[in-house]
């Protein structure tokens, strides 16, 4: 049953969630969550505000408290400290980016790679090849960025950690179309690329569906709806609801 | 002419221990957004150990870089033990805190050693002659101690993964996290840390002021005044604060306001920083965005 560390077979379960329960004090969010994320695939959390995507995403990261079962490869992570899992290799771009404003964008980058001991160089060059604006930056305080370059360091701080799952919360946001058609297009490379397994929750469902494989519709707190990408696209509700023709 | 130089550099030498102090200081404050009144007291206890270890016939240099291990621990416990649980506490009950240790230190350090002035040896040598006819080998030999310190404090955050990992954790402490620092272990690294840098500041202004339980009062107040002066949010400009306010205080104290009345420049620059810039000389103004 459990695959040893790492070695979740292409394809096979990376993450398991089910009877996912979570909230705020007394403000239950997520009422009995199932979801998986495939090995190598990318599965999208679908939903408007407030349907309870972001407070999923916390979940996983042991952000807040939760009941039920969270499985990555296997190894059951629920209870665990935030940093625990993150040593795991679990990835989590937060709503609002979580950038570290007063650091440089190198500091930025090296702190993605902390749980790693190796020396950072090569990846560092690696993410510069994928977000080329971000080689400019280099030596420029985080906070100085534009939306759309911080959102990019965001990713290639989460990317330096060589993340087995990556959890991005929104990229979208708040963010002019052009950068974010900009910023799904160097999706698009880093998935083909790198192989990594990815959680994308957004908004924009047209976006989210045209890179995921995967979909689940949250509605306050419940999954009502789930399938293979293609087939999400094509349902007549959501093209209505979420789509927007 | 050359009695005001003098007074500039062997305010310079003070100046260092405020600067140290300081810097402690905004070592905590960048990470909690308070300022540790207790400070002061931990350092004055912490030279009482180093005294008490000297006299138990340690030399030197073993006494010191053993108080430094003492420190350090002391430092560290308390962030664990005490401020921990408090970390979502309201701000008044920290300040509650804070005002508490610095009596219980001051306090437990007069029950242990009693309140009289007791000497503090100096590793460079009794008065002595002057060096340059400007300043006292102790003068000399404290002000390159504590250069050493604030260098290698400077590279150890600048350089080190360890110490990226601390500013991180004091800047930002929810996406600390999500990169693996543990955040909760940093915040007692830098109470560590700062108490030992206090420490050293104990050390070297003991000889010169004597060791007792209100030793680190005033040292605290003119380090507190350096740290509000070059801007409580840039350790860089609260070293320099620090040195400033040490040459302040010396030339206010010769040729002003009298030896007196000194430690009134303090609570000067103090209000007059809060008045006319409040983000200091080299702070930042920060604007929350709600």
């Amino acid at each position: 049953m459990s695959t040893p560390e790492g070695a979740a077979a292409p394809g096979g379960v990376l993450l398991d969630v089910r009877g996912l329960h979570a909230g705020y004090g007394e403000i239950k969010v997520l009422h009995g969550l199932d979801f998986m994320v495939s090995a190598g695939g990318v599965t999208t959390l679908l939903g408007a505000n407030g349907a309870g995507k972001t407070t999923t995403l916390r979940a996983i990261s042991g952000m807040i408290r939760t009941s039920g079962d969270i499985v990555l490869a296997g190894a059951p992570i629920g209870g665990k400290a935030t940093e625990a899992i993150a040593a795991l290799g679990v990835a989590h771009v937060p709503d609002g980016r979580g950038t570290f404003m007063e650091l440089t964008v190198e500091e930025n980058l090296r702190l993605g790679a902390y749980t790693r001991r190796d020396n950072p160089a090569a990846d560092m060059e690696k993410m510069f090849t994928y977000f080329p604006k971000l080689r400019q930056r280099f030596r420029q305080q985080a906070g100085t960025l534009s939306g759309g370059e911080q959102q990019m360091l965001a990713i290639a701080r989460a990317l330096m950690l060589r993340p087995r799952l990556l959890l991005l919360d929104e990229p979208s946001f708040g963010l002019a179309p052009l950068i974010v058609r900009e910023i799904f297009e160097i999706m698009r490379t880093v998935i083909a690329q790198e192989g990594t397994s990815i959680l994308v929750v957004e908004q924009n469902a047209a976006l989210a569906l045209a890179i995921a494989d995967r979909a689940y519709l949250l509605e306050t707190g419940r999954i009502v709806m789930s399938g293979p990408a293609t087939e999400i696209r094509k349902d007549e509700a959501v093209r209505r609801s979420y789509l927007g023709y | 002419m050359d009695g005001l130089l003098h007074q500039v550099f062997s305010g310079l030498a003070t100046g260092g221990i405020y600067a140290s102090v300081a810097l402690a200081l905004v070592m905590i404050y960048q990470a909690t957004h308070h300022i540790n009144f207790a400070q002061g007291e931990m350092a004055m206890f912490s030279t009482y150990i180093a005294l008490a270890l000297i006299n138990a016939g340690l030399p030197y240099w073993v006494a010191f870089a053993a108080t430094l291990v003492f420190s350090f621990a002391m430092g560290a416990i308390i962030q664990r033990v005490l401020l921990q649980p408090l970390a979502n506490a309201p701000v008044l009950a920290l300040v509650g805190v804070f005002i508490g240790m610095m009596l219980i230190f001051n306090n437990t350090a007069g029950w242990i050693f009693s309140y009289t002035l007791k000497p503090f040896p100096s590793p460079f040598g009794e008065g002595g002659p002057m060096v340059g006819g400007m300043l006292s080998p102790h003068e000399l030999g404290s002000t390159c101690v504590t250069l050493g310190v604030l260098l290698s404090v400077w590279a150890f955050f600048r350089f080190t993964r360890l110490g990226l990992a601390m500013r991180a954790a004091a800047y930002n402490p929810v996406s600390s996290q999500l990169v693996g620092i543990p955040v909760a272990r940093m915040l007692a690294l830098g109470w560590g840390l700062a108490a030992a840098i206090g420490a050293i500041a104990g050390m070297m202004v003991a000889p010169v002021v004597f060791l007792d339980p209100n030793m680190m009062a005033g040292v605290l107040l003119y380090a507190f005044a350096g740290a509000l002066l070059g801007g409580i949010t840039n350790p860089l400009g609260a070293v320099i604060g620090g040195f400033l306010v040490g040459v302040i205080e010396n030339i206010g104290g010769a040729y002003i306001v009298g030896t007196g009345l000194k430690l009134s420049l303090a609570l000067v620059i103090i209000v007059a920083v809060l008045v006319l810039k409040p983000s200091g000389l080299f702070g930042k103004t920060l604007a929350s965005r709600v």
